[in-house]
């Protein structure tokens, strides 16, 4: 998914800021015709909005303060129980790792998409045959249905007939247990999702160096610059506020991963690939007596989380359109 | 720029990460096509040389009805999604309404919010108003995927429609309404194309919201239709996987038909130009 931001209407020079008081009536009743027509035109995306964002919005939080069990769920009548929710899941003892889960899956996800797409943007950038072709396939894995992808490399990492064991084997590593051990199991999600993530980062780096001007390379070649210094002085420097981007808005997708963790092993061993975002559904929806208390609670840290580092990424863009 | 014979050693570069990278969809089709006997053989095949078509005909025997489905999911968001979004980007962009910016503001912190988070509250009010279990509910939630994105691409796209195309229109008398139909829209089909296609990619590809708020309905998506092969018969991953190789069907169409306007999204407002 992308995030993407409205260009804030250019202010035109209003005409129309003559003061109120200096209007005809007719000026004044097409002024208010106008307005009303506005609103009539986002009239429904602000209804939409109300109904399907702020009020499930609104029923999770709702859910995160009550102490909900299957019959009062059902029935609507759960008891207030103010921060109680909040304070089980801190204290439970699949907390501190679910964050450490999701912070290390974020992170060391975002690390190798990031240098793996700069990489790639740099080596496509050079415009070579069936360059755009290729350039185009890289993005399958993105474009691809989650679990589509989960599903296949589980398979991959099968560990009696995968073939990343059957690889492996070439070089006298013994078969790994990718998704069975509690070792492995966090590693393989990571190397899936880095996967599935570079293509996002490749196509967004590779349109920020279409950006940089050809002169600045043609000058630094004139100079006798290496291929490495070029790299280095110019094209990464150059390159600092669409990385800053890109890595902001990876953060705020990766943190919410979840069909990927949830098809490939639910979390488990155990809890040993468990994320935040795992944990909430495992909570609401993964057992025969689901917790959705508790559940709504982690969802609503996450979003907490999730919003720190969104805002950040606003701040950011501002600052760059300014 | 580059000596011939360096831009040839970047192609056979190219060709190999590009092989690399793709590996994984090779071995896809490939394990689609392996027969069942072979599934656990030791070295695996690498090649579909004995291929076969039971994992096809398994989901042509199982999972058509999913695919019905998903069709009909993707369609249903993509009309709602053009409903709700193209009106409200053509107002933000050109009829400066009251709280445009704060709406701006609201929609891009709405692209933040968790899938899972939405579900758990789609589930409460969809409980509430016995909407589970329902195809169309599940069109209104994968909409809420598509909606904050298209109202971004088309205010960003009308934003730089000429504004002498729709003074014109408004000197023939034509109302705002009017103006929107015939002038704004047919010359936004780039935006409506980018919107559509990914309103629809999402939708087909949505995991969560079938699972949560679809999991047991007459009208089942192709994601959970797959989801549903893994746990059942862990061990027939032919048909596992071909039914993958069919879900991946519209991503593969997507990409030769539309190359330009997946670049587009992706990159839609994410660069500053």
């Amino acid at each position: 998914m992308t995030v993407t931001r409205v260009d804030r209407p250019p202010h035109k020079a209003a005409p129309a800021e003559v003061g109120a008081s200096g209007l005809l009536p007719a000026q004044r009743r097409l002024r208010r015709r106008s307005r009303l027509t506005a609103f009539a035109f986002v009239a429904p995306l602000i209804a939409y909005l109300a109904a399907f964002y702020l009020y499930p919005l609104y029923r999770n939080l709702d859910l995160s303060l009550r102490d909900y069990t299957v019959r009062s769920f059902v029935a609507g009548d759960a008891p207030f129980s103010g921060w109680d929710n909040f304070r089980k899941v801190l204290d439970d003892p699949t907390f501190a790792p679910a964050l450490r889960h999701t912070m290390v899956f974020t992170f060391v996800s975002i690390a190798f998409q990031y240098a793996i797409g700069l990489a790639l943007a740099v080596f496509f950038n050079r415009h070579f045959r069936l360059s755009t072709v290729l350039r185009a396939l890289f993005l399958i894995p993105w474009l691809l249905p989650l679990i589509v992808s989960a599903s296949t490399w589980s398979w991959m990492f099968n560990s009696e007939s995968g073939v990343v064991n059957y690889f492996l084997s070439f070089f006298g590593v013994d078969p790994v247990g990718w998704l069975t051990s509690p070792d492995w199991a966090l590693p393989s999600v990571i190397i899936a999702n880095i996967w599935i993530g570079i293509p996002f980062n490749l196509v967004i780096l590779y349109s920020g160096l279409q950006n940089v001007p050809a002169e600045v390379y043609e000058a630094a070649a004139l100079d006798g610059a290496s291929a490495w210094q070029v790299f280095r002085r110019i094209t990464f420097p150059l390159l600092r506020p669409v990385s800053a981007i890109t890595v902001l808005l990876g953060l705020v997708y990766t943190l919410k991963v979840f069909d990927l963790i949830w098809i490939m092993t639910k979390g488990g061993p155990g809890d040993s690939s468990s994320t935040l975002a795992t944990w909430s559904y495992q909570l609401g929806f993964g057992t025969l007596l689901p917790k959705f208390g508790p559940g709504a609670a982690v969802g609503n840290l996450l979003i907490l989380i999730a919003l720190v580092f969104g805002l950040l990424y606003i701040r950011v863009q501002r600052r760059q359109e300014a | 720029m580059t000596s011939l014979n360096g831009s040839r050693r970047h192609t056979i570069l190219g060709l190999v990460l590009t092989a690399l990278m793709l590996f994984p969809v090779y071995w896809m089709v490939n394990v689609s096509l392996t027969p069942q006997q072979h599934m656990r053989k030791n070295p695996p095949d690498l090649l579909p040389l004995h291929p076969t078509f039971e994992g096809y005909r398994a989901v042509l025997h199982d999972q058509l009805p999913y695919l019905g489905t998903s069709l009909l999911i993707g369609l249903g968001t993509v009309a709602l999604t053009l409903l709700i979004a193209a009106p409200a980007g053509y107002a933000l962009a050109r009829l400066r309404p009251r709280g445009g910016g704060a709406l701006g503001l609201a929609l891009l912190i709405a692209q933040m919010i968790p899938g899972i988070v939405m579900a758990m509250g789609f589930y409460g009010i969809f409980l509430d108003l016995g909407l589970l279990n329902s195809w169309w509910g599940l069109i209104v939630a994968d909409s809420t995927i598509a909606v904050p994105f298209g109202v971004m691409i088309f205010t960003a796209f009308m934003s730089g429609i000429p504004g002498e195309l729709i003074a014109a229109a408004r000197i023939d008398g034509a109302s705002t309404l009017r103006t929107f139909w015939s002038v704004v829209l047919p010359v936004s089909r780039n935006a409506l194309v980018t919107v559509s296609l990914f309103g629809f990619l999402w939708a087909w590809s949505d995991f969560v919201f079938a699972n949560t708020l679809d999991g047991g309905g007459g009208l089942r998506p192709i994601t959970l239709g797959i989801y549903k092969y893994i746990g059942n018969n862990n061990q027939e991953w032919n048909a596992i996987m071909a039914t993958a190789v069919v879900a991946s069907v519209p991503a593969a169409a997507l990409l030769v038909l539309a190359q330009r306007y997946v670049a587009a999204g992706v990159t839609a407002g994410a660069v500053k130009d």
